[in-house]
């Protein structure tokens, strides 16, 4: 068995940040998007963990930090949008998101 | 050889979870496997020596981003699912190339990479730091040479949390 590299870590959060931008492009439930999002989120904080273990320097864990930090700020107005969005059109469908105010 | 089972074990299941959660027809359920996914990735993290990231990813992630999804989920008790409803000027194969292009894309750029001579890191390790220990490393630099970052990013989260109740806000 060879012994697991950076690359393998690659490797995994690209297929992670493939699956996030499949959920963007396929689905039209807008929560399950926001939750593509997040997927694709952590697939590059996977990549800054790894990094960080590989030089054994903790600067990737401090910007991986920062990310969460921006998923929750994210996290917070989207579902607030979504929540103004649903009560006034009754949807979630993201089609139907073609308003700029109400 | 304990590591590479760790890891790919780890990796199968943080897939899974991720294809699960894009696929599953249930939002709630949706959502469930949105916490496995976070829980599986926490785990890595721990692997990695990143034990402060590990903590943080559970309760930010999946104690706190997730459960506000879930209320979001439930407040919108839905008629109709999203999908039922089919937008006839919707490209879903255009969806799938542009994808497949993506992943062919990071393909080829890490085909690419692994073929060249190794990186050299002009990163030096964490070595100027007075403490010990993953937390007490991460601190120390958060409150040292990222202060400022840090504070923009507690200004961000403030903002952010008062466009959240604005936006919720039952009338405005």
């Amino acid at each position: 068995m060879y012994p697991i590299t950076p690359y393998h870590y690659l490797v995994l959060s690209a297929a992670l940040f493939t699956i996030g931008v499949l959920g963007v492009m396929l689905r039209r439930n807008v929560i399950i998007i926001f939750m593509s999002i997040e997927l694709m989120l952590n697939a590059v904080n996977i990549n800054l963990a790894a990094f960080s273990h590989q030089w054994q320097n903790a600067i990737g864990q401090v910007f991986a930090i920062f990310v969460i930090v921006v998923a929750a700020a994210e996290a917070a107005v989207g579902l607030g949008i979504i929540l103004a969005f649903f009560r006034n059109k009754d949807t979630l469908n993201v089609d139907e998101m073609n308003i700029m105010r109400w | 050889m304990l590591e590479a089972v760790v890891f790919y074990v780890l990796a199968a299941f943080i897939l899974g979870f991720g294809v699960l959660v894009i696929t599953a027809r249930n939002t709630v359920h949706s959502v469930l496997f949105l916490v496995a996914n976070f829980l599986c990735v926490a785990v890595l993290y721990v692997v990695l020596a990143a034990e402060f990231l590990a903590v943080i990813q559970v309760l930010v992630y999946a104690g706190g981003i997730v459960v506000l999804y879930l209320f979001v989920v439930m407040l919108v008790n839905l008629r109709a699912v999203p999908e039922a409803r089919l937008d006839p000027r919707r490209q879903s194969r255009l969806g799938f190339l542009l994808t497949t292009a993506l992943l062919v894309e990071v393909i080829a750029i890490m085909v690419y990479s692994a073929n060249r001579p190794g990186a050299v890191s002009t990163l030096a390790p964490t070595a100027d730091v007075p403490v010990s220990g993953n937390t007490e490393v991460v601190g120390w630099l958060l409150y040292t040479d990222y202060l400022i970052p840090f504070e923009v990013a507690s200004v961000l989260l403030l903002v952010a949390m008062i466009g959240a109740i604005l936006l919720a806000r039952k009338e405005a």
